[in-house]
């Protein structure tokens, strides 16, 4: 063994910090999109402090009162996207699809240095840009994506714009397993594929849960791999859990002239077994009882202690 | 009067010359909304779509954050009834400047119910940050694109193609939020749109000579509505206001107009011109203007029923004249609206 950690296991310390963050953020707030955080902690970890080539963020560390609209004498559009740093030839950018994704978005951000901790206690408050469901304006946001499977098809105007202008740097796109459901997505792979646009790198978190529940139980989307493949996409299976599945997915699979797919299939109670019991019902979680929120304090309590 | 081919088609082309930034977006409707000739000139600006508006719509608000134009080019139906969501979110939200231009407005395709964009206006014009224009002859298409370029935001722009009529002057160019003044008078105020401004331009001579005094103005921008001229026009009208579309009477021109009228107080009857909130069969534009009275004779019987009194106008007066090209107004006559 040597003495300095693998990059893996940084990385899988960053996402076991972001399901501690944002579990404490559920009890303080008696409420929150905590197994979505569960389920992607390790994809975003992953993104953020091993894959991405993003420069210093440009962002506050805590984040200023939501500016206005954009539109005329409004705020730029865009503008969350600050905190993943300038854009430009050599940089990747990344576009975060499911926008209620937010505290996990948020949490990672405070994890790699790039937001304050602290800015965390304006979740879901009044007049803040850290809303629940996130905006252009919301820290790491760079789109307005709460409706879901308009991301990936700008990711493609996104990614051909910086093909003709020569600019080297991928598009990254974090998708939801559940926005496959949705028509625009199959026309934005068809349109990726048809143009070539090789730029474009999604890592998809398959939790296989929405909702109504079970995503098979709702709206079968699987096979994942083989329609991504029949559209003219490339498709990767990992274990979403695994960095370095992921990392290798992500570096070494070859896609000329076609976006990648990296399908990271994931458990939406990683970190948290407690919750195994409430699913496939946590879509948004909060606790049912005094004692129930007990359990999760107590449970809390010893990750923390274990943690240091 | 001098008609016109394919205005839209050559200009776009000269105008996009030194403009890098522009790019032509087709929803597989290439040779139908006029883009055969940008395709041919400037390929590498060319983007074929297919037939997935939604995507369309969402990749087009990609581009305008790079710093692109783009100019989506298919039927205006298929601009906002599938991709309402797409237009909204992924390019009206963040105001980018993304072209919308939209063929074959209200009841002027030769498609049926599934073409007819009748409530276009009524559904765009609740939506913050986009501009709306409509074109109604050949010279407001050659000018429309100049005017966008001062538009930070998205416009919807309501486009005609293939021989189009020149009702105004070729050095009179279309301005932003300031209407055409055609013809200056007391009784009444007739604002109108698109394609019924040249039905309205055969008939108001005829009026005129009849005895009504009309001030009648060409709007071409629908959003924002907040032109002097117009306000000052409607203040004036003797007996009332005349409104004329193609489209739904409900949310386009003559409810801007109703509330115009209602903001500054103005208590005087408005007629509106348009298609009477309902859905219409595919057929030929003159066939259907005649049959939702959009037309020259559709706008006799609305001055008849403002002014409570019969003109003698018929459909064989009508026949004989043609729209004339509008004469600038004089200074005096301007004054006097």
């Amino acid at each position: 063994m040597s003495q300095t950690n693998s990059w893996e296991e940084e990385v899988e310390a960053i996402a076991d910090n972001i399901r501690r963050r944002v579990l404490d953020l559920t009890i303080e707030k008696q409420g929150c999109y905590l197994s979505q955080a569960l389920s992607c902690a390790d994809i975003l970890a992953t993104l953020y402090a091993k894959v991405l080539r993003l420069g210093p963020s440009e962002g506050s560390q805590i984040p200023p009162a939501f500016p206005g609209v954009p539109g005329e004498d409004g705020a730029d559009y865009g503008f969350g996207a600050a905190y993943n740093g300038p854009q430009g030839s050599g940089f990747d950018r990344l576009l975060i699809s499911p926008a209620h994704y937010a505290v996990a978005i948020y949490a990672t951000l405070i994890e790699v240095g790039r937001m304050a901790p602290e800015s965390l206690s304006q979740f879901n408050t009044d007049g803040s840009t850290l809303e629940m469901i996130g905006a252009e304006h919301s820290p790491g946001f760079e789109l307005t994506t709460g409706s879901f499977g308009q991301a990936l098809s700008q990711a493609g105007g996104i990614a051909m714009a910086r093909k003709r202008r020569g600019e080297a740097g991928r598009v990254f796109v974090f998708m939801s397993d559940g926005e496959l459901e949705e028509g625009q997505t199959w026309e934005a792979i068809q349109a990726l594929a048809f143009h070539k646009i090789d730029n474009v790198v999604v890592c998809v978190d398959v939790n296989g849960q929405q909702v109504d529940g079970l995503t098979k139980d709702v709206m079968n989307i699987e096979p994942i791999d083989a329609r991504i493949d029949a559209f003219g996409g490339v498709a990767v299976k990992v274990d979403g859990h695994d960095v370095g599945e992921i990392e290798a997915a992500i570096g070494n699979t070859e896609h000329p002239d076609r976006p990648l797919f990296v399908l990271c299939y994931t458990n939406t109670s990683q970190g948290v077994p407690l919750l195994d019991e409430r699913k496939p019902h946590l879509h948004y979680v909060r606790f049912k009882s005094d004692a129930e929120e007990a359990d999760f304090k107590r449970f809390l309590a010893g990750w923390e202690r274990s943690a240091c | 009067m001098e008609l016109v081919n394919k205005v839209h088609e050559h200009n776009l082309v000269a105008w996009a010359k030194d403009r890098p930034s522009v790019m032509v977006l087709s929803g597989d409707l290439t040779g139908s909304t006029e883009i055969s000739l940008f395709k041919q000139t400037y390929p590498d600006r060319f983007v074929s779509m297919g037939m997935a508006e939604q995507n369309m719509l969402s990749w087009a608000g990609g581009l305008a954050r790079e710093g692109f134009v783009p100019f989506l080019h298919t039927f205006a139906v298929f601009l906002y009834r599938r991709p309402l969501d797409q237009l909204q979110m992924s390019v009206c939200y963040p105001s980018l400047p993304v072209r919308l231009v939209g063929f074959l407005p209200g009841i002027s395709t030769p498609g049926g119910v599934t073409h007819q964009a009748i409530e276009d206006l009524s559904v765009l014009r609740g939506i913050p940050n986009l501009t709306i224009l409509e074109v109604g002859d050949a010279t407001d298409v050659e000018s429309v694109l100049d005017l966008t370029e001062d538009i930070e935001g998205p416009v919807y722009l309501r486009m005609l193609r293939g021989e189009i009529p020149r009702l105004f002057p070729q050095s009179e160019r279309l301005r932003l939020n300031r209407a055409r003044v055609l013809r200056a008078g007391a009784d009444i105020a007739l604002l109108s749109t698109g394609l019924c401004t040249e039905q309205a331009m055969r008939v108001t001579g005829l009026l005129e000579a009849r005895g009504v005094s009309i001030s009648h103005l060409h709007i071409t921008t629908i959003k924002p509505f907040t032109d002097p001229t117009v306000l000052s026009a409607l203040q004036k009208a003797r007996h009332g206001i005349i409104t004329m579309e193609n489209h739904n009477v409900i949310g386009g021109l003559g409810t801007c107009a109703a509330e115009m009228m209602a903001g500054a107080g103005i208590g005087k009857p408005l007629v509106r011109i348009g298609i009477k909130d309902t859905y219409c069969q595919g057929a030929s534009l003159p066939y259907l203007m005649r049959k939702h009275e959009l037309d020259a004779l559709g706008l006799v019987t609305a001055v008849e029923k403002l002014l409570g009194e019969k003109l003698g106008i018929s459909e064989a007066d009508l026949a004989d004249a043609p729209a004339e090209q509008a004469a600038p107004l004089s200074a005096e006559q301007l004054e006097a609206l």
